[in-house]
């Protein structure tokens, strides 16, 4: 290619690589096990060893991806430091507790993994066994809400004055709880819970529609899609407080996600769409007030929009498309959720009827698309800025020659290990068949 | 005391777990697959999965906290990993990658996989390796500053005895740590033929260990005459590293007591270690960065040392448990419990 080498480019591209390989597995690595414990909890309850076993081979796929996490996550540790410099330089100054404290939830977390996968039959008390997630499931929770808290410091950074160069006044408290982190760590948790969920779901829905008859596959079906309604409903709630955050803090970034241009009251909300030359935009559906309404509760409201920012502090429009995934993505995975449990109640005849079994297949794939789509949303929203209104992305790059041989490396690097451990889950979701594993133990 | 000290002071005892953890991880890794591959004997197979499965990954936190860590207390560090550091920090990345991955692949996956194996033995031999050479980056003399930018001297490093003694020194420890805890191990598990394997291992290992260190302080001393001085001034350290490495083969020897041996290699390494450590400050990166111009403001070295007593409240006990239930439960050991 004949553009001329810019480390800073580079950077990006290979940050956004590495985070959006990472936040698969991390998102996998904080939902499942709490749907892990929410499957041996509720065998335990009912005394119903077939949900223990799915507790157990969930477990056991569950392995997988924490290791492919845990390498990735190691990976963009370090990645931080060594493309962003300038800006872990800087900041680091005021939110290197939360980063620090994240290493203490990973040991939690890593420890009694350890322990709770080799210790299924050691405990004459089942609940003990259970016991033993409970620091897995807070540990991989606080873990994901630390480093949210930095990602949130960066989109409103707080707690230090700058003079020249250098920060001053430094709270560390009060860059970790900026105004950010509720709606953040709340709306990125829920969504690792509602995707485990689906992902799950996904599995019990394609055993079914592979004509596995079996009632344990029912039952996994159940209990994912229950959960998954309820935490689809509260991403929903979350994702409207996470627009209110936005257009009280951001506001150019929703503008930009709904190309706002002008600002005025009675706003209404643009989906799809295609945005003309002259800023005019054409075949998008539009409804009325909601954009009033996500942004400041009423349809009366008035919404500040791209007008009021100059343009170089503005980012990409792109990022719209990425906004209506997100969302598009969150209103179906409600609908299905909520389509399953009528079926459940009032239609249980035709409860696994394919067309519903494939609706719940593709809601798996689709709430990881939203968790990317959300993610790049709000990283390339933030831009120009990498700490938002202080420090330029362009400025805390990497100066240093050859990042573009490394993002070559580590695209190779993750094709090597996706592929791999899509080989592996695969071979472990064939080859292991549920009715050969409930015939030998005997339930 | 001063942040710094009780900085750097921390992060080099995990960095020392580190060490310790890893080199039995990845020694065990490695004779994992050279014994697969020679096709040995299944029951030292087993022993060390056995060994190897619940903790590994609690080996990489140490790592991760490492270098958070010193991002963390000591910021300024960060611009030197973005700048020299990119390329020798990224071959250890991708091989840490490799080496927790196909571990996985192949233990957790439906059966095992001989070239899975290959990958997580050979990959594991390299990752202390290749910290070496950032460690012998951290010693100085490999950079160059112009207009305002720097460079790592790619030539200069590479035909430098310097890494290569320490890297030649990584790879044989961590086979002799990795071998001596396996046999303990293999005592404690009543593995006779295991621990034979093992204990001549210990033994045959020590001699590259003892060369290998003499091949540093040979390659320190033409590195650096003020280094070597001060390495010189501290020598009654490592002549204590040295008293525990002979207790450790002489135990070993004598097949008597494996759990002490292990702890006179622990306390080889220990003090070597902070010996070691301790010649090398105030300096982060010679003589570019002292740890005194790098830390981090007061306010925040004061929240992260409370949040790590916090951490540490956490972290003892539950290693504590981790330990009982699968290193000194000898019936786990003994492979009497799944
Ligand atoms: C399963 C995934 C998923 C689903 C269904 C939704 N979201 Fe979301 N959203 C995320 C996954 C996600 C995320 C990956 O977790 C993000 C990216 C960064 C973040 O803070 O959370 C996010 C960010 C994010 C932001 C930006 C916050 C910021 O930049 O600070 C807003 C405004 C919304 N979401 C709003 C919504 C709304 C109104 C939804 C309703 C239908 C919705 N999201 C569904
Ligand atoms: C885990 C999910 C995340 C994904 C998928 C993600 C995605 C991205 C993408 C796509 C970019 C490039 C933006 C652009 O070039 O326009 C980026 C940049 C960046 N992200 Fe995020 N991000 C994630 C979370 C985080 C978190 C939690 C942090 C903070 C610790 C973070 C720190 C950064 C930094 C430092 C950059 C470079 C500056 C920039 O381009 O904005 N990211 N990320
Ligand atoms: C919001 C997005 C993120 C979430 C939810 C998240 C969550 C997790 C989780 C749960 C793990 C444990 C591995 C697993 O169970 O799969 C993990 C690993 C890791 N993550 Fe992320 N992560 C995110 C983004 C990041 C970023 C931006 C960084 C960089 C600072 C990072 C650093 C790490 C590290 C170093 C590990 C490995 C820890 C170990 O050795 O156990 N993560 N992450």
């Amino acid at each position: 290619m004949f553009i001329e080498y810019d480390p800073a480019v580079y950077s990006r591209i290979l940050t956004a690589l590495t985070l959006s390989f990472h936040i698969l597995f991390a998102t996998i690595g904080v939902g499942v096990p709490l749907m892990i414990a929410l499957a041996e909890w509720t065998g335990i309850r009912k005394n119903d060893p077939h949900y223990i076993l799915l507790a157990r081979r969930w477990a056991r796929g569950f392995v997988v991806t924490v290791a492919v996490g845990v390498v990735t996550g190691t990976a963009i540790g370090l990645q931080l430091s060594l493309l962003w410099p300038d800006f872990m330089q800087l900041a680091g100054q005021a939110i290197s507790l939360p980063l620090f404290m994240e290493t203490f939830a990973f040991f939690v977390e890593a420890i009694f993994l350890g322990i709770y996968l080799y210790t299924w039959d050691r405990f004459t008390n089942p609940v003990k066994h259970l016991l033993l997630l409970m620091p897995v499931v807070i540990g991989a929770a606080s873990s994901a809400f630390f480093i949210t808290t930095v990602n949130a410091f960066m989109n409103a950074p707080q707690g230090f004055e700058i003079i020249g160069n250098t920060l001053v006044d430094i709270s560390p408290l009060t860059a970790m709880f900026n105004p950010a982190v509720p709606t953040k760590t709340a709306h990125v948790l829920i969504t690792c819970y509602l995707a485990s969920a689906l992902i799950l779901a996904m599995i019990g829905a394609l055993r079914i529609i592979r004509g596995e008859t079996h009632v344990y596959h029912k039952k996994a079906l159940h209990l994912t899609m229950t959960a998954a309604f309820v935490f689809s409903i509260s991403t929903v709630l979350i994702g409207d407080l996470s627009g209110k955050y936005l257009a009280h803090y951001q506001p150019e970034k929703l503008a930009a996600a709904e190309w706002h241009f002008e600002s005025t009251a009675h706003a209404p909300l643009l989906l799809g769409g295609v945005l003309l030359e002259n800023g005019e935009v054409r075949y998008a559906l539009e409804l009325p007030y909601a954009l009033s309404i996500l942004a400041h509760g009423r349809p009366d409201a008035h919404v500040t929009g791209l007008d009021r920012f100059p343009e170089e502090d503005i980012a990409p429009l792109w990022i719209h498309y990425l906004f209506d995934v997100m969302v598009g993505s969150g209103v179906y995975l409600l609908f299905i959720s909520a389509l399953y449990l009528l079926y459940f109640w009032k239609f249980p005849g035709k409860l696994y009827h394919r067309a519903l079994m494939k609706g719940i297949i593709i809601s798996g794939p689709l709430a990881m698309l939203a968790v990317e789509a959300g993610w790049i949303f709000t990283e390339v929203g933030r831009q120009p800025w990498i700490l938002y209104q202080v420090m330029r992305t362009t400025e805390g790059a990497t100066t240093a020659y050859h990042v573009d041989a490394v993002l070559y490396l580590f695209t190779g690097l993750y094709a090597v290990l996706g592929a791999t451990a899509g080989i592996v889950l695969w071979r472990m979701f064939t080859h292991n068949p549920v009715d050969r594993e409930i015939f030998k133990r005997g339930l | 005391m001063n942040y710094e000290i009780i900085g750097i002071g921390i992060l080099w005892l995990f960095l020392y777990g580190y060490l310790l953890a890893a080199s039995v991880d990845f020694g065990a890794g490695f004779f994992h697959f050279y014994n697969k591959a020679t096709k040995k004997s299944a029951e030292i197979d087993q022993l060390i999965q056995r060994y190897l499965s619940p903790v590994w990954e609690v080996t990489n936190v140490f790592l991760v906290f490492f270098f958070i860590g010193l991002v963390g207390f000591f910021p300024a560090t960060a611009y030197y990993f973005g700048t020299v550091l990119l390329i020798p920090v990224s071959i250890t990345i991708v091989l840490l990658a490799v080496r927790g991955s196909y571990y996985a692949f192949n233990t957790y996956g439906s059966k095992e996989n001989l070239l899975y194996s290959f990958f997580y033995g050979t990959a594991g031999l390299f990752i202390p390796a290749s910290l070496m050479v950032i460690l012998a980056i951290s010693e100085g003399g490999f950079l160059q500053f112009s207009n305002g930018t720097i460079e790592l001297l790619y030539h200069d490093l590479l035909t430098s005895w310097l890494p290569w003694s320490l890297v030649s020194l990584a790879m044989v420890s961590v086979l002799f740590i990795s071998s001596s805890f396996l046999a303990f191990y293999s005592w404690k598990a009543a593995e006779e033929k295991a621990y034979r394997l093992f204990r001549k291992y210990t033994l045959f290992l020590a001699f590259p260990v003892m060369l290998a260190s003499l091949f540093v302080v040979f390659a320190i001393s033409r590195h650096s005459s003020l280094r070597f001085q001060i390495l010189e001034d501290l020598s009654w350290i490592f002549m204590f590293s040295f008293f525990f490495f002979c207790g450790a083969v002489f135990l070993t020897w004598k097949r008597r007591k494996p759990g002490l041996a292990f702890v006179c290699v622990m306390t080889q390494y220990f003090t070597a270690w902070f010996g070691y450590g301790a010649s090398h400050l105030p300096y982060l990166l010679y003589p570019h960065l002292t740890i005194y111009d790098g830390v981090v403001n007061d306010s925040m070295a004061f929240a992260l040392l409370l949040a790590f007593a916090g951490g540490m409240v956490l972290l003892i006990p539950s290693l504590l448990l981790l330990m009982r239930l699968f290193l000194f439960d000898t019936e786990y050991v003994q492979g009497k419990k799944q």
